[in-house]
């Protein structure tokens, strides 16, 4: 067997031990050689995403099917296995990751000058888990790895953070940690009831999919993973922890918790949540979809007067992952495939708006609004940089942001109507938020004696800025490589969640929903 | 299906873009360094020196690929035009944009006889100006990124008018719209251009909520957002019932509140005037002859859902007429010479709504036409005006320089009586045929005739006194500024020149039946614009039919009256700014009341700021002190607080460190809870 064909049948493994392993091999560097520590660890993250591309290469935009596939036992008196794969749900998730990683090392280049082996070894391991969380098709890989993110982003923050670290640590740490455990009880019950009918233990998530589920059943754990993913996304009102995490976190830390962390909710939402329990999730729907664009409103209204560059972008977060819900819960093509595409997005652009967040805090050491205006004189490679990701935050059409929303809105316009005239002035919204915070530090005079001698962008942050400015217009203007890739895997989505919420659907009378039936029941 | 230079049709909107990229890589990497407080003094780097040639090629790029995109455009239309009337439609598919199932949106152009007439105006009008550019902002420092700004702007334009589906050209709308903004605010340190700047944006968003809404009902209930499409199924579902008139109504309202956010229409009209703090040009360009039109090219292009919706009709007309003259008699008081000329164009493109709202869509893109002549020139003639007086823009301070400055005098003249309704002059026949079928088409009615006719004697009155004011009687200049007064350069006067030509001839293009008919010239508008509306909606051919059966001699005697009303206008504003120049003062110091509600704009401003700006702002940081930071995170600590205390005193309990254990524990427990729980809920 050559080299390249052990490669190419263990893709996804390579991509989930590499970072690992370079964090490994970091071990054994010295501790005052920074400048090689952090050669490796970019060379590492590079590598990786080199290989990455390997995947869309050899991925089959024509089937619904996992995908690179690799299957091994692991825990078998269990029916626990080490299944991994991709498909056109988690292709693109798993491509964003590796995409970021190079990005936030370079960005962490001189903001990060305390125990950087340390940082880079938390973040390849990081990089690790995160790869895992989206390639992972067995219920209990998939819980090891999203048990594996908290630790390093725990200690990123703890350690690298601001002044108020330890608290938003603990709080991140405590929200994630309190769904976490819920979604292991459910994961346990669902074990436990395959065993009963199928009469044999499995995680295996394709085998799980296949259960049939009774719909009393599905409304526990559907809220019992309803919470895990809920908090990670975050939804409002269980958002709180976010703005705290990411004022506090060191940028690198920002940039991955926006741009990979929070997606790992959505795709939980898509993955476990709507495709193990329809009929549970079709009754969620409109306390979900309600709650969602609750989010977009309230996040947007509550970016608008932050005093805090970081905070506004963080509240804009959950106005953005407000529109990927909606698209989600959509339930139909149009709405899925949006969200995801918005995820991406989300990814890109709140990425890239944490960087310009980092490059300003690293030269004033501080982010309140009310200390810039009119840096665009003094700087503008930045400003010109900070304008295309404040417009494609606002989902300017011509940007990746209007791509995503649209197909949101439109698909969430079929299902919900009135909620999504609701979500569509989040579009007001944005535009008054974005512009008014971009006004306020980039126009008018230079009234800060010390604004006029910031430096503007270095060729490194240039170079870590521009791959994310080409996808904002990439995406925007030709999203067709994206789209088509998950078209066969939303289709057969879409349809199996329709079915099985028929199925499901069958056993009640016409025209109730789970809560009355499941509260009926108890009777 | 014409072909040949057609399928160069996708260079119009390019070219431009071409022009954004070449002043782009200009305006980033040569002059952006120049402008830096570290390269030293202004004086060192604007304009002179090693700064200059670079600014040669700024000021022939920006311009040659406008004008190039007007000559291809000349060309297409020209070979469209070889076609019959009604072959006279071409698609260019470019490739596939947005594509989800069923949906699908691509990036392709259509031109037919409407996006051929936006598309020579635009591409037409926006190369005078951008020549005129060349001269007013010669001065300017960020001349490169003016530039680039402005071709990115055509190219917004140019998308939105040749777009063949709604969702391309909201991507010409939006687009548009953000260099709008930009230009807007390009004086970005002056903190009222970047108000206004953002105002505009946000103003227009509420309209672009409105568009996407409306795009939403379309895709859905016609399976596309393709305009061929949508408009060969309207008849058909609107015969099922599939597209009930209230579908109907609600889609075309949704649109027009999308049309009025970018047409400056009542309630959202609010951003125009503010827009004026962008350099003269752009005001010019953007916010009279073209941009601002594109909610009237909007309506007229989709007219066969609107004629779907009377309902919406009506509200487009009434709308459109109090817009008319709400905002001529702010135009009254203003004292600025671009704030008057705001005003008005907000009330002539009343007038357009008003054209489009009684089912006279082909009025209402002639009067657009003509409009961007006279407007243009108007605006670039104060440019001049302006730029003469070193910046001045209160009229207050101007007076008699018509001696001084006699090429922009006699071409503002000209659109000044272009605009006032002169017979002869452009806006004559465009005003008057709108006049007309306020008052005859079957959706028109008197009551909308006589707001009209009193907003076209209005208009005159106020373009007059801004001429009074400006260049007749005595100087009332600063001395200081009086010494600098000088005629503007050839780039600036060729353009004014030229508008003027067309401002006093265009309207010979759309001569009325009633005068031209009985000597055989025909009304060529009419003629090229008619099958778009008619394979639109047969409908409106029957109602342009309805106005033929008045008379004649009604037509005429009509016609003499509004002519009447507009002389009547002049007159007054002689009486009041030349004869008896003290009477304005005297009745304002009579009605303090009325002259300061409109010489406030009847406060509307204060209204949305204290209404909607302010409130919006407080609850948002009620919510965010109160609820967010409170609230939810009070229960969270709270929560957090009570597992630490009872944590604390289970420590004291237990003494050492039995992490390990506890984590079995944990373990264990969560183990056994998951079994009984599915235990107990299954069985």
């Amino acid at each position: 067997m050559t080299g390249i064909d052990l490669l190419d049948r263990h893709l996804l493994s390579v991509l989930i031990g590499l970072p690992t392993a370079g964090a490994a091999a970091l071990l054994f560097f010295p501790r005052d050689g920074r400048k090689a520590i952090r050669n490796a660890a970019f060379l590492v993250t590079l590598a990786e995403f080199l290989l990455s591309l390997l995947v869309v290469a050899r991925f089959e935009s024509g089937t619904a099917a996992m995908q690179l596939a690799e299957s091994a036992p692991w825990l078998p008196q269990y029916g626990i296995g080490y299944l991994v794969g991709v498909d056109g749900i988690s292709l693109w998730l798993l491509m964003l990751t590796t995409f970021i990683m190079p990005i936030t090392i370079l960005s962490a280049w001189s903001a990060v000058e305390r125990h950087v082996k340390e940082f880079m070894v938390f973040m390849l391991i990081l990089e690790t888990a995160m790869v895992g969380v989206f390639v992972a098709i067995d219920l209990f890989l998939f819980y090891v790895f999203w048990e594996l993110v908290l630790i390093p982003m725990y200690f990123l923050i703890g350690v690298w953070g601001g002044e108020r670290r330890i608290y938003a640590a603990i709080k991140f740490f405590l929200y994630t940690f309190v769904g976490s455990v819920l979604m292991l009880v459910a994961i346990l019950v669902l074990y436990f009831h395959h065993y009963a009918v199928a009469g044999f233990y499995t995680t295996d998530l394709l085998k799980l999919y296949e259960l049939a589920i009774p719909a009393k059943l599905q409304f526990w754990l559907f809220a019992a993973f309803f919470l895990a993913f809920a908090f990670k996304v975050p939804m409002f009102p269980f958002h709180t922890w976010l703005p705290d995490a990411h004022v506090e976190a060191p940028t690198a830390g920002s940039v991955i918790l926006a741009a990979v962390l929070l997606k790992m909710g959505t795709y939980g939402f898509l993955r476990f949540s709507m495709a193990l329990f329809p009929a549970a999730a079709a009754d969620f729907t409109p306390l979900i979809a309600t709650l969602a664009v609750i989010g977009i409103v309230y996040g947007a209204l509550v970016s608008m007067v932050q005093k805090d560059i970081k905070k506004l972008v963080a509240y804009s977060s959950v106005s953005h992952l407000g529109f990927v819900m909606l698209g989600l819960f959509a339930g139909n093509l149009q709405g899925i495939e949006g969200g995801i595409l918005q995820m991406i997005n989300h990814g890109v652009s709140t990425g890239a708006l944490f960087l310009i967040v980092g490059i300003v805090y690293e030269r004033r050491h501080t982010r309140l609004i009310s200390e810039f205006g009119g840096l665009s004189k003094v700087v503008p490679v930045f400003a010109f940089c900070f304008m295309v990701v404040t417009l494609s935050s606002i989902g300017l059409p011509g940007t990746n942001g209007f791509v995503g929303e649209f197909l949101i809105l439109l698909g969430a316009f079929r299902t919900h109507m009135g909620l999504t005239v609701v979500a569509a002035s989040g579009v007001i919204l944005a535009a008054v938020y974005m512009l008014w915070m971009f006004q306020r530090v980039m126009f008018g005079k230079v009234t800060n004696e010390e604004n006029l001698r910031l430096r503007d962008m270095n060729g490194r942050e240039i170079a870590y800025m521009l791959p994310l400015l080409v996808l904002v217009f990439w995406i925007g203007v030709y999203p067709q490589p994206f789209l088509r890739r998950m078209d066969a895997t939303v289709h057969a989505f879409v349809a199996r969640v329709e079915a099985g919420k028929r199925a499901a659907l069958a056993e009640a009378p016409p025209g109730r929903t789970m809560f009355t039936r499941t509260f009926d029941a108890r009777k | 299906m014409v072909s040949g230079i057609l399928d160069g049709l996708w260079l119009v909107p390019a070219l431009p873009l071409l022009g954004v990229v070449l002043n782009g890589i200009l305006a980033l990497f040569v002059e952006r360094p120049l402008l830096l407080p570290a390269a030293g003094p202004p004086s060192a780097a604007a304009g002179h020196g090693h700064g200059a040639s670079y600014r040669t090629l700024v000021a022939f790029i920006a311009p040659g690929v406008v004008g190039a995109a007007f000559v291809v455009a000349l060309l297409c239309v020209l070979s469209l035009a070889a076609a019959p009337p009604e072959g006279r439609i071409f698609v260019q598919v470019l490739f596939p944009w947005i594509q989800a199932g069923a949906f699908t949106a691509p990036v392709a152009f259509q031109l037919d006889p409407l996006s051929s007439v936006m598309a020579l105006v635009v591409t037409g009008v926006g190369f005078l100006i951008h020549v005129y550019s060349v001269g007013y902002m010669s001065h300017e420092r960020a001349f490169a990124r003016y530039f680039v700004y402005l071709n990115l702007f055509m190219f917004a334009m140019l998308i939105l008018v040749l777009a063949d589906n709604y969702l391309l050209m909201f991507v010409g709308w939006e687009g548009v719209g953000l260099c709008s903004y930009l230009l807007i605010g390009f004086w970005y340190e002056k903190q009222s251009a970047a108000d206004a700047g953002k105002k505009a944006f946000v103003v227009n968003r509420v309209g672009d909520f409105g568009f996407l809404l409306a795009m939403f009902l379309i895709f859905w209930t016609f399976g596309s957002v393709s305009y061929t499409e949508v408009f060969a199924k309207a008849p058909l579902l609107s015969g099922d019932g599939t597209l009930t008139t209230g579908l109907a109504t609600a889609i075309t309202l949704l649109m027009f509140l999308g049309a009025a956010g970018k047409s400056a229409q009542i309630p959202l009209y609010v951003w125009l005037p503010d827009a004026m703090e962008g350099p003269t040009p752009v005001s010019a360009l953007i916010h009279a002859a073209t941009m601002v039109t594109a909610g009237v090219y909007m309506i007229a292009r989709s007219s066969a859902l609107f004629l779907l919706a009377p309902d919406t009709m009506m509200v487009v007309a009434v709308i459109g007429a109090a817009t008319a003259i709400f905002s001529a008699t702010i135009g009254i008081c203003q004292t600025d010479i671009k704030r008057v000329l705001a005003y008005s164009t907000v009330s002539q493109l009343g007038y357009m709504f008003l054209a489009c709202g009684v089912g006279a869509f082909t009025a209402g893109i002639f009067h657009l036409t003509t409009h961007a002549f006279f407007k243009a020139l108007l605006f670039l003639g104060s440019g001049s005006v302006i730029h003469a007086l070193s910046g001045e823009q209160d009229m207050r301070k101007m007076g008699g320089l018509k001696k001084r400055v006699p090429v922009t005098f006699l071409t503002m003249f000209a659109a000044t009586l272009a605009i006032a309704g002169i017979p002869g002059f452009s806006g004559f026949f465009s005003k008057d045929e709108i006049l007309w079928k306020s008052f005859s088409s079957s959706m028109g009615s008197p009551v909308l005739w006589v707001v009209a006719a009193a907003a076209a004697g209005i208009t005159a009155f106020y373009m007059f006194r801004l001429v009074f004011l400006t260049f007749f009687g005595t100087s009332r200049m600063d001395p200081e500024v009086e010494k600098h007064v000088h005629e503007s350069p050839w780039t600036m006067t060729l353009p004014l020149s030229i508008l003027a030509v067309l401002s006093v001839i265009g309207g010979f293009l759309g001569i009325p039946a009633v005068l031209g008919g009985a000597f055989g010239v025909p009304n060529l508008f009419e003629g090229w614009l008619e099958p778009v509306f008619r394979r639109a909606a047969p409908a409106a051919a029957h109602a342009a039919e309805e106005a033929a059966h008045h008379s004649a001699a009604l037509e005429i005697g009509l016609m003499a009256l509004s002519v009447g009303i507009a002389l009547f206008g002049i007159g007054l504003a002689y009486f009041l700014y030349r004869a008896r120049t003290e009477k304005p003062d005297e009745i304002a110091r009579k009605w303090p009341t009325v002259y300061g509600v409109v010489f406030h704009k009847y406060y509307i401003d204060e209204f949305y700021e204290w209404a909607v700006v302010r409130r919006v702002v407080r609850g948002a940081d009620w919510l965010w002190q109160m609820f967010d930071a409170r609230f939810i995170d009070g229960i969270v600590d709270g929560a957090a607080d009570i597992v630490r205390s009872a944590g604390d005193r289970i420590r004291r309990l237990q003494g050492g460190i039995v992490g390990g254990y506890a984590f079995s524990l944990l373990a264990g427990a969560v183990l056994l809870v998951g079994y009984i729980l599915y235990r107990s809920i299954v069985q």
